[in-house]
C-alpha cells in the first residue's frame, strides 16, 4: 500500500504487475478508483458554464454521451484532464484527478461564483456519496450483463446511463483507462463492497483485482496521458496531441481559457509534441533525458516502462518539433548511458474501445 | 480510504501484499541493502536476497558493471529494473571484479526465479576481508526483513 493523493492505494494485489497487466488484456481487471473526484454541475447554464473552463464541444454532445477534455488555463496550459459526460441540457457528470482535486474544486468554484454573480445559473454536487469501480477487459460487458437488465450491447464507448446495477443505483459509462473495453460504475459506498464482490464471483475468478501498477502499465501501452506526468500546467492540449479533444466549433469561438495561445498553436502547430517511443537498454522513466544522435538535448521522457504486453521499454515524452515523425531515431539518457529509441506511434497496444461497427 | 478493495480481497482470502515467507539462505552474509555475498577463499559471489526480489516484482533488465573495474563497499554498482521500479544494487564488499552475469541480459527473471544461484550477479576478489565482519548472518538478515516489512 501507498499513501496517493491523501489516500492509501494498493501498487498491486495479490499478483505481479505483469500478471495483473497481461490478465486485464486476456481476462479481466477490477479497478478500485474511487479516490478520483465525481462532480455533478446543475442548472440551465451548466454546458456554457462547463464550456468556458474546458476545451469540448460539450454542447454538441448527445444526452447520454461523454468525451476527454482539458481544464486549462489562461496561458493554455492544463489544469487538469477530464472525462466529462452530458447526461442531459442541464446535468454534466465529470471525473477528475485525485491528484488534482483541491485545485479543480478551488478553480470550478471559484468561476462558478463569478459566473453566477453575473446571473448564471450552475450548481455542482461533488459525489463524495459514491465510490468509482473500474472494470476493464474482454470480460467487463459479459460479466457486467449478469448483473444488470440493461441491454450492454447497445451502450458503445463514451455512453452513460444511470441504471441498476445488483440492485444499486449505479452511474455507468462505457470508458476506461486501459485500452480496454470497459466501464466506470459510480456506486452507492454502501453497495461498493458488495458489488466488488458480485463482479469478482460473476466473472468466475477470471477478472482479478489489480492494483495502481497494472494501472500504470495498461495505460501507457495505450498511449494514454497521466496528469503530472505527460501533462502539466505549462503544457497546452495541442503540444500533448489531444488536439482531436478540441471541439470544432471550439477551434472557431474559442471562448475558453487560454484559448489565444491554443488556437494559435494549432495554426502555426506547437513547438513541442509529445511522442511514444521504443528503447534499448534499461527501461527509461520519467525525466530520463532524449538526446539527438550527435548528443544536443531534444526533450525528455515524462513515462516510461516495460511493456509486459510487449516486453519491450515503452515511453512517452516531449520532443523539439519535427523530430515527433513515427521512425525518428533518437537517444534517451538512462544512468548516464545513451540508448537508442525510435519514435513509434501510439498506442503502442492497439485499443479495443467498443464502437458501432 | 480505498477501504473497500482491502475488505474485498480479505473476503475473498487473497493477500494484498506479495507477502510469502522469503527464503534465507544460511552459509551466506547480507547487507542492509538486500545484497547477499557468498565467500568462496578470497573471491565473493554478490547476489540479490529472496526478499528484495520479492519486493521488486519481475525484473525485466539488469545493469551489470564491466569486469576488471572495481566496486567499493556500500557503493552502488548496478541497477535492477523492475516493471516499474529502478533499484541500485550496491556493493556489500570491496573489490575488483572477476565476472558478471551475462546470462542476466537475456534472462533478468533469474534474479526473481533463482535469487541464490542462477541470479548471481558479479563475482569479486574481495580486497578487505575484515569488511566481512560487518554484514549480516542469516539469523540477523531474517530479523532484518522482518523488522522492516513490520514498518511498512
Amino acid at each position: 500500500m501507498v499513501p496517493f493523493a491523501g489516500w492509501s492505494m494498493p501498487i498491486q494485489y495479490k499478483d505481479t504487475i505483469m500478471d495483473s497487466t497481461l490478465n486485464c488484456r486476456s481476462n479481466g481487471s477490477l479497478f478500485d478508483v474511487s479516490h478520483m473526484c465525481g462532480l455533478s454541475l446543475t442548472g440551465s447554464q451548466a454546458i456554457p458554464f462547463l464550456e468556458s473552463l474546458v476545451v469540448a464541444d460539450v454542447a454538441a454532445l448527445k444526452d447520454g454521451t461523454g468525451t476527454l477534455t482539458v481544464f486549462t488555463n489562461d496561458r493554455g496550459g492544463a489544469i487538469d484532464d477530464s472525462v466529462v459526460t452530458k447526461v442531459t441540457d442541464k446535468h454534466v457528470y465529470l471525473v477528475v484527478n485525485a491528484g488534482c482535486r483541491d485545485k479543480d474544486l478551488a478553480h470550478i468554484g471559484a468561476h462558478m461564483e463569478a459566473f453566477n454573480k453575473k446571473g448564471g445559473d450552475v450548481k455542482w454536487h461533488v459525489h463524495d456519496e459514491r465510490s468509482l469501480l473500474a472494470l476493464q477487459g474482454p470480460l467487463a460487458a459479459p460479466t457486467l450483463q449478469l448483473l444488470t437488465k440493461e441491454d450492454l450491447s447497445k451502450m458503445y464507448f463514451s455512453d452513460f446511463k444511470m441504471i441498476d446495477i445488483n440492485g444499486y443505483a449505479c452511474f455507468l459509462t462505457r470508458t476506461g483507462y486501459t485500452g480496454e473495453d470497459g466501464f466506470e460504475i459510480s456506486v452507492p459506498s454502501e453497495n461498493a463492497v458488495d458489488l466488488a464482490k458480485a463482479l469478482l464471483e460473476k466473472s468466475e475468478g477470471k477478472v482479478r483485482l489489480t492494483g495502481l501498477g497494472a494501472r500504470d502499465s495498461l495505460r501507457l501501452e495505450a498511449g494514454l496521458c497521466l496528469y503530472g506526468n505527460d501533462m502539466e500546467q505549462h503544457i497546452t492540449p495541442v503540444e500533448a496531441g489531444l488536439s482531436w479533444a478540441i471541439g470544432k466549433r471550439r477551434k472557431a469561438e474559442g471562448g475558453f481559457l487560454g484559448a489565444d495561445v491554443i488556437l494559435k498553436q494549432l495554426q502555426e502547430g506547437p513547438k513541442i509534441r509529445r511522442v511514444g517511443l521504443i528503447s534499448q537498454g534499461p527501461p527509461p522513466r520519467s525525466h530520463s533525458e532524449i538526446v539527438s544522435n550527435s548528443g544536443e538535448n531534444i526533450g525528455e521522457v515524462t513515462s516510461g516502462g516495460f511493456s509486459p504486453c510487449l516486453k519491450k521499454n515503452i515511453a512517452m515524452g516531449y520532443v523539439k518539433s519535427g523530430l515527433h515523425k513515427a521512425g525518428t531515431e533518437f537517444k534517451v539518457v538512462v544512468r548516464g548511458k545513451s540508448y537508442d529509441a525510435v519514435v513509434t506511434k501510439m498506442p503502442f497496444v492497439p485499443t479495443k474501445y467498443y464502437k458501432p461497427s | 480510504m480505498a477501504l473497500w478493495a482491502c475488505r474485498a480481497a480479505s473476503y475473498l482470502r487473497i493477500s494484498s501484499f506479495p507477502r510469502a515467507f522469503s527464503t534465507v539462505l544460511k552459509d551466506l552474509k547480507y547487507a542492509d541493502t538486500h545484497e547477499w555475498v557468498k565467500v568462496e577463499g578470497d573471491s565473493a559471489t554478490i547476489g540479490i536476497s529472496d526478499h528484495a526480489q520479492d519486493h521488486l516484482g519481475d525484473v525485466v533488465y539488469v545493469e551489470l558493471p564491466e569486469v576488471g573495474t572495481s566496486v567499493s563497499q556500500g557503493k552502488n554498482f548496478g541497477a535492477v529494473e523492475s516493471v516499474k521500479a529502478t533499484s541500485d544494487i550496491n556493493a556489500p564488499v570491496s573489490g575488483e571484479i572477476l565476472q558478471v552475469n551475462d546470462e542476466l541480459s537475456e534472462k533478468p527473471g533469474f534474479v526473481n526465479g533463482s535469487p541464490y544461484d542462477k541470479g548471481w550477479i558479479i563475482k569479486v576478489k574481495i580486497s578487505d576481508p575484515n569488511e566481512l565482519n560487518s554484514l549480516m548472518d542469516d539469523e540477523k538478515y531474517k530479523k532484518f526483513c522482518e523488522e522492516e516489512d513490520g514498518t511498512h
